[in-house]
C-alpha cells in the first residue's frame, strides 16, 4: 500500500493571483515542543493543586475500556464531585485516558490528540492492554507498551478495571500531580526524537506533521 | 428447504450440502458457479439480504473457503453458499453489483486474506490496517506472535500460567491426588 | 451624565462582588441539578479551582487577531453591563455609571459578547465552532424579540429609558413593582430570559452531546479562563438587569443577592424539567407565546 501524500494544489486568491499551497508546510506548524519550566516554586505548587482537583478528560474512548468511564458520570459513582469532568475537545482537557487496547490505527489518532492537548497534560493507562498487551499479547495490530509512544503518568491494571478502580486511579494521579512528579509533557519534549522514532516504527504511513500543534 | 435443495441441484453442480437447522442450509459449489447461484437465489428465491461474506483459510488443502451467507426475510431462512478458491492464486468474482455493501466485505477479505476481487470498488484502499506492509495477517502461515514481538516492544517479565494448574495451586494447595 | 472619577474604585468593587456572587451561584447551581439527578454534586468551590486551572495551563495556539479578541469582547460585554448598571438603588457608591438612556445600552451589550464570540470562534476555523455560533446567534436574536417588546412596554409605562428612574418608580412595596403593574411584560421578559441563560430547553448552542462544546471548541488555557470569568459575570448582570426592570431593584446587597438568586433559579428549574429544544424548535417557540405576550404588553400600555 502506498503512502498517501497531501497533494500540492493551486489556489486562486480573491484578486486573481494564483499561488501553490503545500498543506504540510503551509497549514501546519513545524516547530518542536519545548520544555516548560516554572519560575516560581510556590506558584507552581498552588497551580498543581488546582490542576489536580480539576481533571478534565478528553472524551476519546480508544478501546473497550471506554465503557467503564460512562458509569462514572451516573449517580452511582458521580466522578464530577472530585472535579473529574469530560470535555469533547482536546484543547480544554488535561487528562487523556487510554482506555484499553490500542490498535495502530487508533494510536495514530491518539498521538494527534495528545499533541493537541495543552501542557501540563497527563495520561492514564487503563487496563492491562496498555501495560504489556494484556489479552492481545500476540496480536498483529495492537501495541504492547503505551509508554514507548506517549509518556504515561499512571496505570490502572485489570481487564477491565471496575469504575471504582478508575476512581482510585484518579486519586493516585492527584497525589502524583500535587507532588509535582507528573511532567509527562516535558518528558515528551525532552525525548521527542525517541518517541517519534518509536511511533514511526509502528505507523508505516506517516502522513501527518511531526508535531500537531 | 429440502425442495429448495432439490431445485438447486437441478441447476447447479452442488458438490456438498448440509441442512444445519430446519431453516438453515449450507451448499458447496464450484468456484465458477458461486456467483450465478447467489444471483439466482437473490432474484428468484427471495434471499434478498447478504448477511456476511467471510473466508476460512484451509492451509493444508491450499484453499480459501468463501461463504456467502444469504437471508430470506420473508420465510426467515438462511442459506450459506460455500466455494473454494485456490490459495496460490486467490482471485474471485466480485458481487458488488448484487449488493453494494459487499464491496466492504471484499475490501476486508483482500486486506486480511489477500483474496482479490477484480472490479470491486476501492478494494485496494486500506480498510483497518493503515500502512500495513506485511503479509495478509489472517493467513494461517503468518506468525502473529513473532510479528508482534518483533514490532511492538514486548515488556520483559510477562509470564503465562496454565489456568487449571494455577487455580489448583492457589485454591487447593494440599489436594495433590486428583 | 456627569462623570465622577471617585466612582471608578467603587464600580470595580461592585464588579468584584458581582463576580464573587456569580462564582458561588455557578457552584451552587450544578449542586442543585446534581441533587435533582440523585447525585452528590460538585464541591461548591469547584468553579474557582477550574478557573485557576485554566489560567495555569499553557496557552500556545493562536488563529489570528480575532481569535484573541473573541473572549475579550465577551468579557467586555459582561463587565460593561455591570459598569453601567445601577446595582443598589439610592446608593451613590454602587449606582455605577448609570445614565439616562442606559436601557438601550444593555440591549446592545447583551448582544455584544455573542457577536465577539462569533468573530473569534469563526476565526478558529473549527466547524463545530461555526455551527455553535450560528445556532447561538439565531437563538439569542430571536430571544431578544420578546425582551425588546417587554422593555418597550415598561419604558412606555414609566415614560423613561433610564433604569434608575424605572427602579425609582417601583419603590414602596411589592404593589409598585412592574411584576404587578405590568404583568404581561414581565411574563414576556422572563420567557425571553430563558433563551439567553444557556439552560436546558435552550442550551443546544453548547450541547456537548450534539456538537462537541460548541463555539469555544478551540479555546483553551487563558482564553477559556477569560470566558469562564465572563460566564460568572454576564448571567448575574442579566439577572440584576431583570431585577431592576421587573422586580423593584434592590436597596442593599442582601436584597440584591436574594432576588438575583431567585431569578437565576427560574431558568435552572425550567431547565431541570424540560428537555432540550433543537434550534429551529426554540426559534418557533420564541416567535409564538413570548412574542405574542410582548406584543400584547406593548398594546396594553
Amino acid at each position: 500500500m502506498t503512502e498517501k501524500k497531501y497533494p500540492h494544489h493551486k489556489v486562486t486568491g480573491p484578486d486573481g493571483a494564483e499561488f501553490v499551497v503545500t498543506p504540510m508546510e503551509d497549514y501546519y506548524c513545524q516547530e518542536r515542543p519545548q520544555v516548560q519550566k516554572s519560575s516560581n516554586a510556590v506558584i507552581e505548587k498552588f497551580y498543581n493543586w488546582a490542576r489536580a482537583n480539576s481533571l478534565w478528560i478528553v472524551g476519546f474512548g480508544t478501546g473497550c475500556g471506554a465503557i467503564e468511564m460512562r458509569p462514572l458520570r451516573t449517580p452511582r459513582f458521580d466522578a464530577y464531585r472530585y472535579g473529574v469532568n469530560w470535555r469533547a475537545t482536546p484543547r480544554q482537557s488535561n487528562l487523556f485516558i487510554i482506555s484499553g487496547y490500542l490498535s495502530v490505527k487508533t494510536l495514530k489518532r491518539v498521538i494527534r490528540v495528545y499533541e493537541q492537548m495543552q501542557s501540563p497534560k497527563y495520561v492514564l493507562g487503563l487496563g492491562s492492554c496498555t501495560i504489556n498487551g494484556g489479552m492481545y499479547w500476540d496480536s498483529y495490530n495492537t501495541i504492547k507498551r503505551l509508554d514507548h509512544y506517549i509518556p504515561v503518568d499512571a496505570y490502572i491494571p485489570g481487564c477491565m478495571p471496575r469504575p471504582e478502580a478508575l476512581l482510585d486511579g484518579f486519586e493516585e494521579l492527584k497525589k502524583i500531580i500535587i507532588a509535582g512528579e507528573a511532567n509527562g509533557a516535558n518528558l515528551y519534549a525532552e525525548n521527542f526524537d525517541w518517541y517519534k522514532a518509536n511511533q514511526k516504527k509502528i505507523i508505516k504511513n506517516w502522513d501527518m506533521p511531526d508535531y500537531s500543534w | 428447504m429440502k425442495t429448495l435443495l432439490t431445485n438447486l441441484k437441478k441447476r447447479h453442480d452442488i458438490t456438498a450440502s448440509k441442512l444445519q437447522r430446519n431453516n438453515e442450509l449450507f451448499v458447496t459449489v464450484p468456484n465458477n458457479q458461486a456467483v450465478s447461484l447467489v444471483t439466482y437465489l437473490r432474484d428468484h428465491e427471495g434471499f434478498s439480504h447478504l448477511v456476511i461474506l467471510s473466508a476460512v483459510d484451509w492451509l493444508e488443502e491450499e484453499v480459501f473457503q468463501l461463504t456467502y451467507l444469504l437471508n430470506n426475510p420473508e420465510l426467515k431462512q438462511d442459506i450459506g453458499v460455500r466455494t473454494l478458491v485456490d490459495r496460490n492464486e486467490p482471485v474471485m468474482e466480485s458481487i458488488h453489483h448484487l449488493w453494494e455493501h459487499s464491496a466492504t466485505y471484499q475490501r476486508e477479505l483482500f486486506e486480511m486474506f489477500g483474496i482479490s476481487f477484480p472490479t470491486s470498488p476501492r478494494m485496494e484502499e486500506p480498510f483497518i490496517l493503515e500502512g500495513w506492509d506485511g503479509p495478509p495477517p489472517y493467513r494461517r502461515d503468518f506468525d502473529t506472535l513473532k510479528y508482534a514481538e518483533e514490532t511492538y516492544f514486548p515488556r520483559p517479565g510477562r509470564t503465562t500460567n496454565d489456568v487449571a494448574a494455577y487455580m489448583k495451586e492457589k485454591l487447593y494447595p494440599e489436594d495433590d491426588n486428583d | 451624565m456627569n462623570f465622577d472619577p471617585m466612582k471608578i474604585p467603587w464600580s470595580l468593587l461592585g464588579l468584584v462582588i458581582v463576580f464573587t456572587i456569580g462564582m458561588f451561584i455557578r457552584g451552587i447551581v450544578p449542586k442543585i441539578t446534581a441533587r435533582a439527578g440523585m447525585r452528590i454534586g460538585i464541591r461548591f468551590y469547584q468553579p474557582w479551582i477550574d478557573l485557576i486551572k485554566h489560567f495555569s495551563i499553557q496557552t500556545s495556539i493562536t488563529h489570528g487577531v480575532m481569535f484573541y479578541l473573541g473572549p475579550v469582547f465577551r468579557l467586555t460585554g459582561g463587565v460593561s453591563m455591570i459598569l453601567f448598571m445601577p446595582l443598589i438603588y439610592g446608593s451613590w457608591y454602587f449606582s455605577n455609571f448609570a445614565f439616562a438612556g442606559d436601557m438601550v445600552l444593555f440591549l446592545y451589550m447583551m448582544f455584544f459578547g455573542t457577536l465577539g464570540m462569533a468573530l473569534g470562534a469563526g476565526e478558529s476555523g473549527h466547524p463545530y465552532s461555526a455551527i455553535g455560533v450560528s445556532r447561538g446567534l439565531a437563538q439569542v436574536t430571536v430571544a431578544e424579540i420578546p425582551l425588546v417588546l417587554a422593555l418597550l412596554s415598561v419604558a412606555a409605562q414609566h415614560n423613561t429609558l433610564s433604569i434608575t428612574e424605572i427602579v425609582a418608580a417601583q419603590q414602596g412595596g411589592i404593589s409598585h413593582w412592574t411584576m404587578v403593574t405590568n404583568p404581561v411584560a414581565t411574563m414576556a421578559g422572563m420567557l425571553a430570559l430563558l433563551g439567553s441563560m444557556m439552560n436546558s430547553p435552550f442550551n443546544v448552542v453548547l450541547a456537548p452531546q450534539e456538537i462537541p462544546v460548541g463555539p469555544p471548541t478551540e479555546y483553551h488555557g487563558t482564553f477559556l479562563g477569560i470566558m469562564n470569568t465572563n460566564r460568572s459575570i454576564f448571567p448575574v448582570a442579566k439577572v440584576v438587569f431583570f431585577m431592576n426592570i421587573f422586580f423593584g431593584g434592590a436597596t442593599n446587597w442582601g436584597i440584591l443577592i436574594l432576588k438575583s438568586f431567585i431569578i437565576y433559579m427560574w431558568p435552572v428549574f425550567v431547565g431541570l424539567v424540560f428537555p432540550r429544544f433543537r434550534v429551529d424548535q426554540s426559534i418557533r417557540w420564541f416567535l409564538k407565546v413570548p412574542m405574542l405576550l410582548g406584543i400584547l404588553a406593548v398594546a396594553l400600555i
